[in-house]
């Protein structure tokens, strides 16, 4: 890394919007960054092409006011994160830089704050001791980071192996202290602090082995839990037209999901849902661990009046601070709200630079850049036999709500679970409004995971869950038959199969995020309601007339839902059930 | 705006467009204003010393030996008490015969808001139309546009809902506003004698469309001045932003950039963000509400400018006209204020949030029922009972001519579940029932 004294400098030759071309006459490399001088203020900026002398560099911020024959300073390295104790419980913007430690009420152009605390003291417990063989990755030592043992690390860049020389004692010490030294191959010696950098934009690969995923990871949301799980190390996306309730979703699976940590990447959407995170996660309890949610949350925030060029450098700022902790062997979910956002800032900068467009004016690599970055998420083991894990699920908003556009179309191929929300649920208030039927988790056909549900949950759980399936298939098929051939057109037969497929969807996949008890749903629960309803299946009913058949199932419905609103196994809950079996033995014949 | 002595004027012109002029000059700063034979401009590429200049007005009969002026600045608006009550164009200079604004001269299209120095809105905009306060509930700090048709009375709709928010502030930015929708808006706040707590900035249909891109950005740089720095709570009124977008795509379409869908620019969603993000609950009471009229080319939302700007907004209200009443109503299917969450049931009496879902999915299911009547099959009963309760509930609730407090909406409503519906067909949580439903106390 070049130091402050030989920096290659450039000067400011164009501009178009937050497009600057620099004139440069050394070395600089791709993706380099650099900062340009206007008026005593240093605005950061990446090379994202160079043609002869000329840097073409995206700027992070506004290029008002902006002259040509500003002086730009490489400074040999690409856009890096920085990493170590501290991060927790921080709302940094995409560039990491700590937002609330900036002054004023408004964002000043150039005010970089320093993403972690320098001063404060952490208590370190070493780990490793004099004579081990370590590579890049493996933990020195740890402090104690809210909840989580942050376990230092031989830093990243380290290639090759080292032998440890001294780990200094358990005491207190700041991030830049040396607390480890290090004996290269060569008999070199390094020293190691408690901070370390990573450019964003390459994978952390310091593990062993990257196996299929196989754990199921509970969010309390039954649609996804019970019907198509996504799993420990996972990948999925959430595509939905506007009003879908795809923020409200990815909320509820940022409070309730089974994680260490949670790392929610707010890319270019609205400043009111980040605020309703600032305002709730510090108030919020972990349904787990009883701690603040905020406790184990990061929060990257590129709101969409924030910089364009940030937005895909927060996504990726996002991703390497969550490979950061699985390095510590944990469990990391990782959201992002929205890759759209993301991939029409890379469509507005490919513009600028006059590249040929792809489909609807995307830039051509969007898939290959798509699933690249998909690929980061995974189970892990690392070299010292521990796991842990990138869950990771975006959201996507299709133009037009068009299922076939270039970032739905490039996501589909790289995700592995595909919640697709619907406008019709959400129209009919059927929230939330995940397509049982359009929507599909590969997981489930991998026989480790089968296996890790028959072992964890019942025996026949996955084949009750392909029946559940069945029978939405089947509703929805008699549903469209009553709808062409009108009630008394049909055989009571096609009344009764689309009213079971009613209560699997009202009591199963409704779920109201806004109560208190029914927003999260655990898993012993759900496997609860799965065999209520699976009763309402398997019984036969006796009907005079299809006018019949439509109350019955609205009181029992209901009743069921009462159920969904109180507190599991509760007095009230076992009188509501109570109520249920007698509402079923009414009508059952079978 | 006047020149000043010691400024350099530029007398060749290079490149002449229908928007654009290009000229060789140095020392000139991205997003400049300068005057360009008269006609205000700004700096929008500069590569190397060739400036490219778009001009507001359109660039008819500009010669090749016009005077260029640079000015320095980018465009900036003179804030002060004195703004209240008055009538200004596109750049700010007053066109209601009054005196010109002194003040703090500011540049619009300023920095935004750090994210953690927002509060989270929490105050309700009580409206006296059901279809809002009991259906889609505004809140201050929030941003929601009108998808209306043209033919809609959209302007009449949003003039009733600015006089009645309470705002301390009501700041209109009127974007290819037909002269008689302009005085329109003039009349009915004179006639309610708001005219001192209002602010225009009016870029009519007679004036060049590119001008109206800097109205958003001169009103809520005026709506940000009276937020921050009086702490008032001030409601901006935009329409309509569909023409708004429409001078942006000229503009690009004219620099040469790639169109992206709809012919607009592949910024569009960044560029509106950047106007309704300016909408903002602070902390100490100070406040920008944006209501804004998208229109809508037959209903069609997804078209690139209502699309883009449904993923910006907290939500949209739509206008359709019930004709099983023949009124106007606020379509409880598609409209959808985002932000009610945070105050239905908190600010308002606790079975609001239950009471506005069932009386929806009831209507729906009337919906329902008017399909297969029109399909020629018999109704059910049930069917027969939730089309009598939908034509009431637009009678008593939804048509926009209703107004009433938040407790009689829901009053209302709780009547007419019990006039048409057993409690199992409501299907509402059963400790709201036994306190609410009519009869039971």
């Amino acid at each position: 890394m070049s130091t402050k004294s030989n920096l290659t400098v450039g000067k400011v030759t164009g501009i178009i919007a937050n497009l600057v071309i620099v004139e440069v006459h050394n070395p600089v490399s791709q993706n380099e960054i650099c900062y340009i001088n206007h008026e005593g203020t240093d605005l950061m900026a990446e090379i994202i092409k160079v043609m002869g002398n000329k840097a073409y560099v995206q700027v992070f911020e506004s290029t008002r006011g902006l002259k040509p024959g500003s002086v730009v300073e490489f400074r040999g390295h690409m856009l890096e994160a920085t990493l170590g104790p501290g991060i927790l419980s921080r709302n940094y913007d995409g560039l990491q830089h700590d937002l609330d430690v900036m002054e004023g009420v408004f964002l000043k152009r150039g005010n970089y704050t320093r993403a972690l605390d320098h001063e404060k003291l952490w208590d370190f417990k070493p780990l490793a001791k004099a004579g081990d063989k370590v590579e890049a990755g493996d933990w020195l030592g740890e402090v104690q980071e809210n909840s989580i043992p942050h376990k230092i690390m031989v830093p990243f860049v380290f290639g090759g192996n080292y032998t440890v020389k001294s780990v200094v004692k358990a005491g207190q010490h700041k991030i830049d202290d040396t607390i480890a030294i290090l004996t290269d191959v060569k008999g070199q010696e390094v020293k190691v602090t408690m901070v370390q950098k990573w450019p964003v934009k390459k994978a952390i690969r310091a593990f062993r082995e990257k196996p299929r995923p196989f754990k199921l990871l509970e969010t309390g949301v039954r649609t996804i839990d019970t019907l198509n799980p996504i799993v420990e190390g996972g990948t999925g996306f959430i595509p939905g037209p506007f009003g879908s309730g795809k923020t409200v979703l990815q909320h509820a699976i940022s409070k309730q999901a089974e994680a260490d940590i949670v790392v929610v990447a707010a890319c270019g959407e609205r400043a009111n849902e980040v605020v309703e995170l600032f305002t709730e996660f510090p108030e919020l309890e972990d349904p787990r661990t009883g701690r603040k949610l905020m406790e184990r949350t990061i929060i990257i925030a590129n709101t969409s009046n924030m910089p364009v060029a940030a937005r895909e450098a927060s996504v990726y700022t996002a991703m390497t601070l969550a490979e950061y902790y699985r390095a510590m062997g944990l469990k990391i979910l990782l959201l992002a709200d929205s890759t759209s956002r993301w991939a029409q800032a890379l469509r507005e900068m490919s513009n600028r630079m006059e590249e040929l467009p792809g489909p609807d004016a995307f830039p051509m690599d969007l898939p290959a850049i798509i699933s690249n970055f998909y690929s980061r998420a995974g189970f892990v083991y690392l070299n010292n036999g521990k796991s842990g894990s990138i869950t990771f699920i975006g959201t996507v908003s299709p133009a037009g709500g068009n299922l076939k556009e270039p970032v739905t179309e490039s996501t589909k191929k790289a995700a592995r679970a595909f919640y697709a929300l619907s406008q019709q649920r959400a129209d009919s208030k059927r929230y939330p409004a995940i397509d049982p039927i359009d929507s599909y988790s590969k997981y489930l056909e991998y026989p480790e995971l089968q296996e890790y549900l028959m072992k964890n949950i019942a025996e026949d759980w996955v084949e009750n869950v392909m029946l559940l399936k069945n029978i939405l298939i089947r509703g929805k098929e008699a549903s469209e038959q009553i709808n062409i051939l009108g009630d008394d057109g049909v055989p009571l037969d096609y009344h009764l199969t689309y009213w079971k497929s009613e209560v699997l969807d009202s009591v199963i996949l409704q779920q109201d995020a806004f109560d208190q008890i029914d927003a999260n749903c655990p898993m012993e629960r759900q496997k609860y309601m799965l065999y209520k309803v699976l009763e309402v299946y398997n019984a036969e009913f006796s009907f005079e007339g299809f006018e019949e058949v439509n109350p019955y199932f609205k009181r029992m419905i209901n009743q069921l839902r009462q159920m969904n609103y109180l507190s599991f196994e509760s007095d009230e809950f076992a009188q509501n059930e109570k109520e249920f079996h007698k509402i079923i033995k009414e009508r059952r014949v079978a | 705006m006047e020149t000043r002595a010691f400024q350099k004027i530029y007398t060749k012109i290079t490149q002449i467009t229908k928007a654009t002029c290009s000229l060789q000059a140095t020392g000139v700063g991205n997003e400049e204003l300068a005057m360009v034979h008269g006609r205000l401009a700004q700096v929008v590429k500069i590569a190397g010393d060739n400036v490219t200049l778009q001009i507001f007005s359109g660039t008819e009969g500009i010669p090749t030996n016009a005077e260029v002026v640079f000015f320095n600045k980018p465009p900036t608006i003179k804030v002060s008490d004195e703004l209240a009550g008055r009538f200004f164009n596109a750049f700010g200079q007053p066109i209601d015969g009054g005196p010109e604004i002194e003040g703090e001269e500011r540049e619009i299209g300023g920095p935004s808001v750090n994210p953690v120095r927002r509060k989270q809105p929490s105050e309700l905009i009580a409206t006296g139309i059901a279809g809002i306060d009991l259906n889609n509930t505004l809140v201050t700090g929030q941003k929601i546009p009108f998808f209306a048709d043209p033919d809609q009375p959209f302007n009449q709709v949003m003039a009733m809902v600015a006089l009645r928010a309470k705002a301390d502030k009501i700041i209109l930015g009127g974007m290819g506003l037909t002269n008689d929708d302009y005085l329109f808006y003039k009349n009915v706040f004179d006639n309610a004698g708001a005219l001192d707590r209002i602010i225009s900035f009016v870029n009519t249909t007679e004036d060049p469309p590119v001008e109206r891109l800097l109205v958003p950005d001169m009103a809520l740089t005026a709506a940000e001045y009276f937020a921050v720095d009086k702490k008032e709570k001030v409601l901006v009124l935009l329409t309509d932003m569909t023409l708004w977008a429409d001078a942006l795509s000229i503009v690009s379409n004219r620099m040469d950039q790639i169109p992206s869908k709809d012919s607009m620019p592949g910024s569009l969603y960044s560029d509106l963000a950047k106007l309704y993000e300016k909408a903002v609950q602070f902390p100490d009471g100070g406040s920008i509400t944006i209501i804004a009229v998208t229109t809508l080319s037959g209903g069609d939302i997804t078209h690139a400018i209502p699309d883009n700007t449904g993923y910006i907004t907290e939500g949209q209200l739509f206008l359709r006209r019930d004709t099983e009443i023949g009124k106007v109503i606020v379509d409880p299917f598609r409209s959808l204020s985002r932000l009610k969450q945070l105050v239905i049931g908190k600010k308002t009496r606790e079975d609001h949030p239950q009471v506005m879902n069932a009386a929806v999915r009831l209507y729906a299911d009337a919906a329902n029922a008017r399909t297969k009547l029109e399909n020629g099959f018999d109704l059910t009963d049930y069917d027969q009972r939730t089309l009598s309760f939908s034509k009431e509930y637009s009678e008593k609730i939804l048509a926009i001519d209703v107004n009433i407090d938040t407790e009689q909406m829901l009053v209302t409503t709780w009547d007419l579940f019990a006039t048409h519906f057993s409690e199992a067909e409501v299907g509402l949580k059963k400790e709201l029932v036994d306190k609410y439903w009519p009869g039971k106390n």
